[in-house]
């Protein structure tokens, strides 16, 4: 009886026999765009992503940004984003396309070997 | 880029992305939205966050009820935030969610089709203000025990959202045992109320933790994978334990004949849940499955003229600015 159970998640004891996860086929369903948002902790530091959202328009997605990832003044800055509009390198971290700087050492304070007695270096 | 990258549909190439999976799980690395991941990787995970989203999202009614009768504005106020507070948990949820492909509207048709699930703690009951101090207390410490743990799984989204929860989960079990605390320091009527109360909750936060791990065969996988990191009794053993001195400080008795120290152990021995409610609930027949659906699916209808009406503006707008020079 229990065996399609578990403490999956949060608060536990949700079933996760006969669960379906994929989107129903069917007709587009009327959501919100999404919005990637970014904060600025405070001044001198840089905005950083914190999550995304839902809302019809670029206003709106700063109040629901304000109310859903600023309501402990985590930030003194909100960017929103069309989440669409973001273009993205590949996530594969071994892609060539970051080979560039893999193979230069040199690039790095560490590479010079000084001698002890030269100070300020 | 999509020229150099494998895609999961290369047979050649699966091999290698998956001991590349494997590789970033074995070493405690974080799964990002964008990587290969096996399918029922991404499908466990979904299920896993959709259902603690909706978890999150069901559970503002037990203690929502309360809000218009909390005995003071100070009571009120607390409530109101941490009942926000459970709304921004499901948002942040839906949004982990729907990095891995799944889509926030249709996660919803599923709850409210009864097809997905959430936690059967929020099928219970609420009739007694203390109740608002209980959940706090033990409903949101025995969350916490689960959740603190997934502050490290191994999908980063979930992982990243879980660590914003776990801040704000500190106070709403903080706020319930002052609730508590205040009423223990009031008459007998109000004592006798949070041993009420208690005797109710108690049993249902142990279920909480699931089935025994005996009973339990899906958690192996979820450990393998690092989307779960104890086992139901491991952390079931640990609220317990912590559980323990902070009702004996509160005043009030466990209801549980068998809790007691086991200096061998270094832990409490605790009585046998009762797996045959559990089922019960679980299968829908608890005290309230019924009516928290019907709850939120009423919530959803009602609110259907916002959603309209925000994205009738937002066309609006986007119309005339494209029309102004
Ligand atoms: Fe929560
Ligand atoms: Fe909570």
């Amino acid at each position: 009886m229990t065996a399609g159970w578990t403490a999956e998640g949060g608060h536990g004891a949700v079933p996760t026999d006969g669960v379906p996860v994929e989107p129903a086929p069917g007709p587009v369903r009327a959501d919100w765009p999404l919005w990637e948002v970014f904060l600025r902790g405070r001044r001198g530091l840089n905005h950083v992503h914190v999550g995304s959202l839902h809302a019809a328009d670029a206003e709106l997605a700063l109040h629901h940004a304000r109310d859903l990832y600023t309501r402990r003044n985590e930030a003194v800055s909100i960017w929103v984003v069309p989440a669409a509009a973001i273009t993205a390198s590949s996530p594969d971290e071994r892609d060539p396309f970051f080979a560039p700087s893999g193979d230069k050492a040199y690039r790095h304070p560490t590479f010079y070997r000084l001698p002890e007695d030269v100070p300020h270096l | 880029m999509t020229a150099v990258t494998p895609t999961p549909a290369d047979p050649v190439e699966t091999g290698t992305l998956r001991d590349r999976f494997e590789e970033t799980v074995a070493r405690d690395r974080r799964v990002e939205p964008r990587d290969w991941m096996p399918e029922e990787y991404r499908r466990t995970l979904i299920r896993q966050v959709a259902q603690h989203a909706h978890s999150e999202i069901i559970g503002m009614q037990p203690e929502g009820a309360w809000i218009t009768r909390a005995p003071s504005l100070r009571r009120k106020s607390i409530l109101l935030a941490k009942v926000q507070d459970e709304a921004g948990h499901g948002l942040y949820l839906y949004a982990a969610a729907e990095t891995l492909g799944a889509d926030r509207a249709d996660l919803t048709a599923k709850l409210l089709a009864g097809q997905q699930k959430y936690s059967s703690i929020f099928n219970y009951p609420t009739p007694s203000y203390a109740d608002v101090g209980t959940i706090g207390w033990l409903v949101d410490g025995a969350a916490i025990c689960n959740q603190v743990p997934l502050c490290r799984s191994s999908y980063g989204p979930y992982a990243r959202a879980m660590v914003r929860i776990c801040k704000e989960e500190s106070f709403h079990q903080r706020q319930g045992y002052e609730l508590l605390l205040t009423l223990m320091a009031g008459t007998d009527a109000q004592r006798a109320m949070v041993q009420e109360s208690v005797d109710r909750f108690w049993w249902p936060a142990l279920m909480m933790f699931g089935p025994p791990d005996d009973r339990s065969p899906n958690s192996a996988r979820s450990m393998a994978w690092g989307v779960k990191r104890h086992t139901n009794d491991e952390l079931r053993q640990r609220f317990v334990d912590m559980t323990v001195p902070q009702a004996e400080r509160l005043g009030v008795t466990l209801p549980d004949p068998e809790l007691r120290w086991n200096a061998e152990r270094g832990h409490h021995d605790f009585g046998a849940v009762d797996w045959a409610e559990f089922a019960e609930v679980v299968a829908g027949r608890g005290p309230c499955n019924a009516e928290r659906l019907a709850r939120r699916r009423a919530a959803h209808d009602e609110g259907a003229w916002v959603r309209e009406a925000a994205t009738a503006y937002a066309a609006g707008q986007a119309a005339a600015a494209a029309v102004s020079p």
